[in-house]
Order: structure tokens, then C-alpha cells, then sequence
């Protein structure tokens, strides 16, 4: 055991599944909220990134405008998606429903390939100083930054669905849906709102994702890289997300490392998580705090 | 004949109800269909050809598929991993053991369908939404074994393949290949449809429409959601094998998410639980790219494409156009072509009093 190698893995995988719980967070708002499955999650990302990096480096504005004028838009994108194409399926099995979003995820990557092309463009630099020393490790600032917005939005949630009304009417919403609707909340608004969030969240990742390693296409693979941290998680709950995408990020630096050591398999980084998630699936499906609910023949 | 039978379907009895052709006007259509495909190749170019040998393959493909989601309701999204599986399976054992094609193809089938049978494992425990993620990870678990595994499948610079051959008959050109293709599909189809029409097709079918009450009367869903798991896969194989002796190569990065996303949208846009769907629905799918194609070179050198750079993104255009083509089909059309085939059948059938 190599601790020098090991622990800066360790660190990374933390600030990484960080990303991967925040987004995960936003895959398991829209499922509480309106049990859509949601495979276009990369995709949020991905347009977010592009969007911000577009109003940055073509009309040079300053990073805080440009990152509010993105949350803006990704909020109304949310929406839009949410009424056009969803709302029209309500009520249809759940295969058209994960079907819907597929196609909104080829549709979505493809169109940003075709505007911003395939390959990866840096963000204009944001930061005075490109790293930062902490405890004797060298650590980029970008990711310090992703850090403390990852922990910032959890704190967002955790206070929006104890505190806030509208977070109470989403969970009111999640719990049952007829119940909620005869207490006067508006179930579709619930789900629209829930859509914009999980946008404007993802979007936020997207962005730290794309000013740390620049912006391309491979963003949306976060979208995939989420299954496995909602699963280990539990499918419906918000602090299973956070868990999982941190274990997941842990995760797939050790794979990385055991392979680098003694496998030398290769490729272990993308598809350790996988290999763990075929495996909670056969042993615990539910995940760690998912409701039980779940139909098992 | 004093009377003619009345027009339209008129069921007195389970026989007659469980009968593969309707009326004996659909038995000759069948004929008569296949002799004019048969014919296809003394009067089509060779592009139209393998375009119609590419409907074949994509056609069996998507109907193993459409047996797992149209008619067991399961959903799965590495059934493009299943597909390369059969290809490189097909073609490593004629390697290995010179085998002729003719019985590798089948072979990879069977081999596709153990495969299958694995990864359905959490499919006999599972259901809807978590078999769709469970099956992400076999087409990523897949992908990257395809990727490392040099001996089976010549890893990144890919596997050559060699022509079907049987009896010192080569099909080593799409004339040939056609009538291969063809045998198979007629094959494989007919036996779906007689597979809907036993007991375990009708269980499939049962599992599907309420689970809970297929249970009560006796049927093992475990089992038959192996089964279609299996089926699907031994659907995939055989097309995949197919389709590395139609193209003689086959590499490692083709097999990819995006392919198995486009088998799913050829049976959402066939019609999900119809055999003749998954045809038309893998014909949608094979010539949308063509008519984007087309139509970006229609356009091409005017100001659009200018302004737009048609002409060096039509692989992303394709790909646009096959999500939005996912998206408009269910939410204007969730049933399918079979559906639209369905009314203008029925139009013409009463046709001047259709109303």
C-alpha cells in the first residue's frame, strides 16, 4: 500500500462523488416528485455547461453574470421540457416514460455536438490562482470550488424540503399524489418545479465539471454515472444520493488503483461502478435507504 | 358461392381465434409478399440491397426486443451488446473450430442467448425500471469486455469475418446475402408468431399485462422472464451473427449505447407487441438516416447549409433525428406503425362505406 498514491485518490474520488451526489440529488428530485427515471440527467449537464461556456467566451462576460444568466435559462429549460414532453405522457407505462427521456438525451447531445462540436473547450479562466496547498497536497481551486457548492447545495435541499412551502408541497406530492392534489397543491406545477430544480442543479455541476475539465460531450456521462450511486443510495432518497455518489466516486478511484497495481485490467475507472451496481441490484436492490416498497417476485 | 363471408373478423371459436393467418386473403398476401422480395434482387441496385438486408438484420434484432419489452414488458438497454455478442461469437467459433458459417450462425445464437440468460438474472427478480439500469450496466460491462478481450473479439483493430457459405455456395455479395437475410427473417418471424400463440407466449403476455394475476394462475414469472430474456438475446445473436458475415468485419466500438437506444426506438416505433411492427419499425430506423442524408445533401451548397454546416455534422443530425423521432412517436403515435397499418387496413377493408 502506497498511502502517497493513495491518499490523493481518495481525496479526488471524495470531490468527484461530491459532483456525482449532487447530481444524483437532482435524479432522485425528479423521480420522488413525478417518478419519471430520468436518463436525460447527463444531458442537463451537458447543455448548462455549453450554455454558460457560450455566454462566457463569446460576449466576455463576467463568470457571475453569465453563471446566473445559465441558471435562468436552464430554469425555463427544465420547465419547457417538462410541459412539451412529459406532461403529454402522464399516465403512460414506464417504458415510454424512460423511452421519452432517452430520446431527449440523444436529441440533446447530438445538438450540442452540432453547435459546439466535439471536442473539449476550456472555460476562460475564472480563478487568480490555478492550485491552492492544503494539508501538503496540491489541489486545484476549481475543485475546491466544486467542493463547497456540492456541500452548499445539499445544505440547499436538506433546507428546502424541511422548510420551505414548496419543498413540503414536493414531498407532499412524492408521498401521494391524490392526497396532495385535494389539499390544494398543484400537482403539475409540483412536477414542473421539480424538473427546473434538477436542470438548474445539474447545471451547476456541469459547469464546475466543465471549468475543471473543460467542456465537451463526455459531460453527459455523468447522467450515467448516476445510476449506480442512486441505486447503492436507495431510488428515492435524497441523502442515499449523496451517499452514493460519494462511495461511487471513492469507488471507482480504488478500482482504478487496485487495476493500476495488480490487475492491470485496464478501463476499471469506467466500469467498476457498474460491476457494483449488477451486484446491489442481485443483493439489495432497494439500496442503503430507498423505501422497501419496491415489488420483488 | 351464393353468400361471400361476411367482410372482417369473425371469431366463433378459441381455434379460430388462436389461428396464425386471419382469413385466407392474409395467407396469400404473405405469399405473395415473399415472392416479391424474392425477386428484389434481379431488379434492385446493390445499395438497395443492403438496405434491405440491413432491415432484415435490424428487423430480427428489434423483434427479440419487442418480445422481451412489447410482449413481457421488460425493458432492456444493452440489447446492442447482445447483438455485437452474437456477431464476434459467430465469428470466433468459425475460427476456432472451422465450423461451416451456416452452423456458427445458429451456434451464436444459442451462445447470445446463455449470455442473455446471465445478465437476466436480476431480470427474473426485477421489474420496469430497475431492469432498464441493470441492463445499462451489462452494455457498459459488455462493451468493456468486447474492448479487452482480444482473443474473441481482435480488440480495437476489430475481427474479419468470413462470407456465409453452405454447400459450396458462397453469399459473399448482397444478390446472395439477400436470400440468406430473407430465410432467416421469414424464419425468425414466423416462429415469434407462433410463439405468441402457446402457452409461453401467452404467459409472456400475461406477465406483462398484471403480473400479480399471471402469478395467481400458476405461472412461474421468475422463469418467463428469464425465458424472454433469453429469448431476446437468442433473437440478438443470431442477428448480430448475421450481420459480422454481412459486412465480413466487425470491430468493438459499433455495439455501443447509442445502437442499443436505436433498437428500442425501432419497437416504440413499430409498435410495441407486434411482430410485423418491429419490421416496419426497424425499416423506419434504417432509412431515417438515409432521408436525413438526403436532405441534407438537397440542401447542401445553399445558404442553410452555410449557415448551418450541414454537410460536416450529418452524423449528429442523424442522431438528433432519431431521438426526436423516439419522442414524436410517443407522444402522437405511442402504439406505432403497426397501429397506423392497422387503420388504413381497416380503411380500405370497408372502403366506400367507411363510414
Amino acid at each position: 500500500m502506497d498511502w502517497s498514491l493513495l491518499l490523493p485518490l481518495i481525496l479526488n474520488g471524495l470531490i468527484v462523488g461530491a459532483l456525482y451526489g449532487v447530481v444524483a440529488m437532482s435524479f432522485v428530485l425528479i423521480y420522488k416528485a413525478s417518478q419519471v427515471v430520468n436518463f436525460a440527467q447527463g444531458e442537463f449537464l451537458l447543455v448548462g455547461a455549453w450554455v454558460c461556456w457560450w455566454l462566457l467566451s463569446e460576449f466576455h462576460l463576467p463568470f457571475w453574470a453569465g453563471f446566473l444568466m445559465t441558471l435562468a435559462f436552464m430554469t425555463l429549460f427544465g420547465i419547457i421540457l417538462q410541459v412539451v414532453v412529459l406532461r403529454p405522457l402522464i399516465g403512460e407505462p414506464v417504458i415510454s416514460v424512460i423511452m421519452a427521456t432517452i430520446g431527449l438525451g440523444i436529441f440533446f447531445q447530438a445538438l450540442m455536438k452540432w453547435i459546439f462540436g466535439v471536442f473539449a473547450k476550456p472555460f476562460p479562466p475564472i480563478f487568480p490562482t490555478d492550485r491552492v496547498l492544503i494539508l501538503g497536497l496540491q489541489i486545484q481551486t476549481a475543485y475546491l470550488l466544486s467542493l463547497g457548492i456540492s456541500v452548499l447545495i445539499m445544505f440547499g435541499f436538506a433546507w428546502f424540503f424541511t422548510a420551505s412551502k414548496h419543498g413540503l408541497a414536493m414531498r407532499a406530492t412524492a408521498f401521494d399524489q391524490q392526497v396532495a392534489q385535494s389539499l390544494g397543491i398543484s400537482v403539475p406545477r409540483v412536477f414542473a418545479m421539480s424538473w427546473a430544480i434538477s436542470a438548474l442543479v445539474s447545471a451547476v455541476a456541469g459547469v464546475v465539471v466543465g471549468i475543471v475539465n473543460g467542456v465537451s460531450s463526455a459531460l453527459s456521462f455523468y447522467g450515467i454515472k448516476v445510476f449506480p450511486a442512486v441505486i447503492l443510495g436507495g431510488l428515492d432518497s435524497v441523502v442515499g444520493a449523496v451517499l452514493g455518489g460519494l462511495i461511487v466516486g471513492v469507488l471507482e478511484n480504488l478500482a482504478q488503483y487496485v487495476d493500476a497495481e495488480w490487475l492491470h485490467w485496464g478501463n476499471m475507472y469506467t466500469v467498476a461502478p457498474f460491476y457494483a451496481l449488477i451486484l446491489i441490484l442481485l443483493i439489495k436492490p432497494y439500496g442503503l435507504f430507498g423505501t422497501r416498497a419496491i415489488e420483488r417476485v | 358461392m351464393a353468400l361471400s363471408p361476411p367482410a372482417g373478423e369473425y371469431h366463433a371459436n378459441y381455434r379460430e381465434d388462436m389461428t396464425i393467418f386471419p382469413s385466407r386473403n392474409s395467407r396469400r398476401a404473405l405469399w405473395v409478399g415473399i415472392l416479391v422480395l424474392a425477386c428484389t434482387p434481379l431488379v434492385c441496385g446493390r445499395y438497395e440491397l443492403g438496405l434491405l438486408i440491413n432491415i432484415g438484420i435490424m428487423g430480427i434484432a428489434a423483434l427479440g426486443l419487442n418480445i422481451l419489452v412489447g410482449f413481457t414488458g421488460q425493458i432492456s438497454i444493452g440489447h446492442a451488446a447482445f447483438f455485437g455478442f452474437g456477431a464476434f461469437m459467430s465469428a470466433w467459433l468459425h475460427d476456432a473450430t472451422h465450423l461451416p458459417v451456416a452452423i456458427c450462425i445458429p451456434l451464436a445464437g444459442l451462445g447470445t442467448a446463455l449470455v442473455g440468460l446471465v445478465f437476466g438474472t436480476p431480470a427474473a427478480r426485477l421489474k420496469g425500471l430497475y431492469l432498464a439500469i441493470a441492463t445499462l450496466a451489462a452494455q457498459f460491462i459488455l462493451e468493456d469486455f468486447f474492448a479487452r478481450a482480444q482473443w474473441f473479439t481482435g480488440g480495437t483493430s476489430g475481427r474479419i469475418t468470413e462470407p456465409f457459405a453452405l454447400f459450396g455456395w458462397i453469399a459473399d455479395r448482397e444478390e446472395k446475402f439477400f436470400y440468406v437475410v430473407l430465410a432467416y427473417v421469414i424464419l425468425m418471424f414466423v416462429a415469434a408468431s407462433n410463439l405468441l400463440r402457446t402457452r409461453d407466449g401467452r404467459a409472456l403476455v400475461a406477465v406483462r399485462d398484471h403480473y400479480l394475476s399471471a402469478e395467481v394462475m400458476g405461472i412461474n414469472l421468475a422463469y418467463y422472464r428469464t425465458l424472454s430474456f433469453g429469448i431476446a438475446s437468442f433473437y440478438a445473436g443470431i442477428a448480430g451473427a448475421l450481420y459480422a458475415h454481412y459486412l465480413l468485419f466487425v470491430s468493438v466500438e459499433a455495439f455501443n449505447i447509442l445502437f442499443s437506444i436505436q433498437f428500442l426506438g425501432m419497437v416504440i416505433i413499430g409498435g410495441l407487441g407486434s411482430v410485423s411492427g418491429s419490421l416496419m419499425g426497424a425499416a423506419f430506423m434504417v432509412l431515417l438516416p438515409e432521408v436525413v442524408q438526403s436532405a441534407a445533401a438537397a440542401l447542401a451548397g445553399g445558404a442553410i447549409d452555410r449557415a448551418l454546416r450541414l454537410g460536416a455534422s450529418i452524423s449528429f443530425l442523424r442522431e438528433m433525428a432519431i431521438g426526436a423521432a423516439i419522442i414524436l412517436f410517443l407522444i402522437f403515435e405511442p402504439d406505432g406503425l403497426a397501429r397506423r397499418w392497422r387503420l388504413i387496413k381497416a380503411y380500405w377493408k370497408l372502403y366506400p362505406y367507411s363510414h
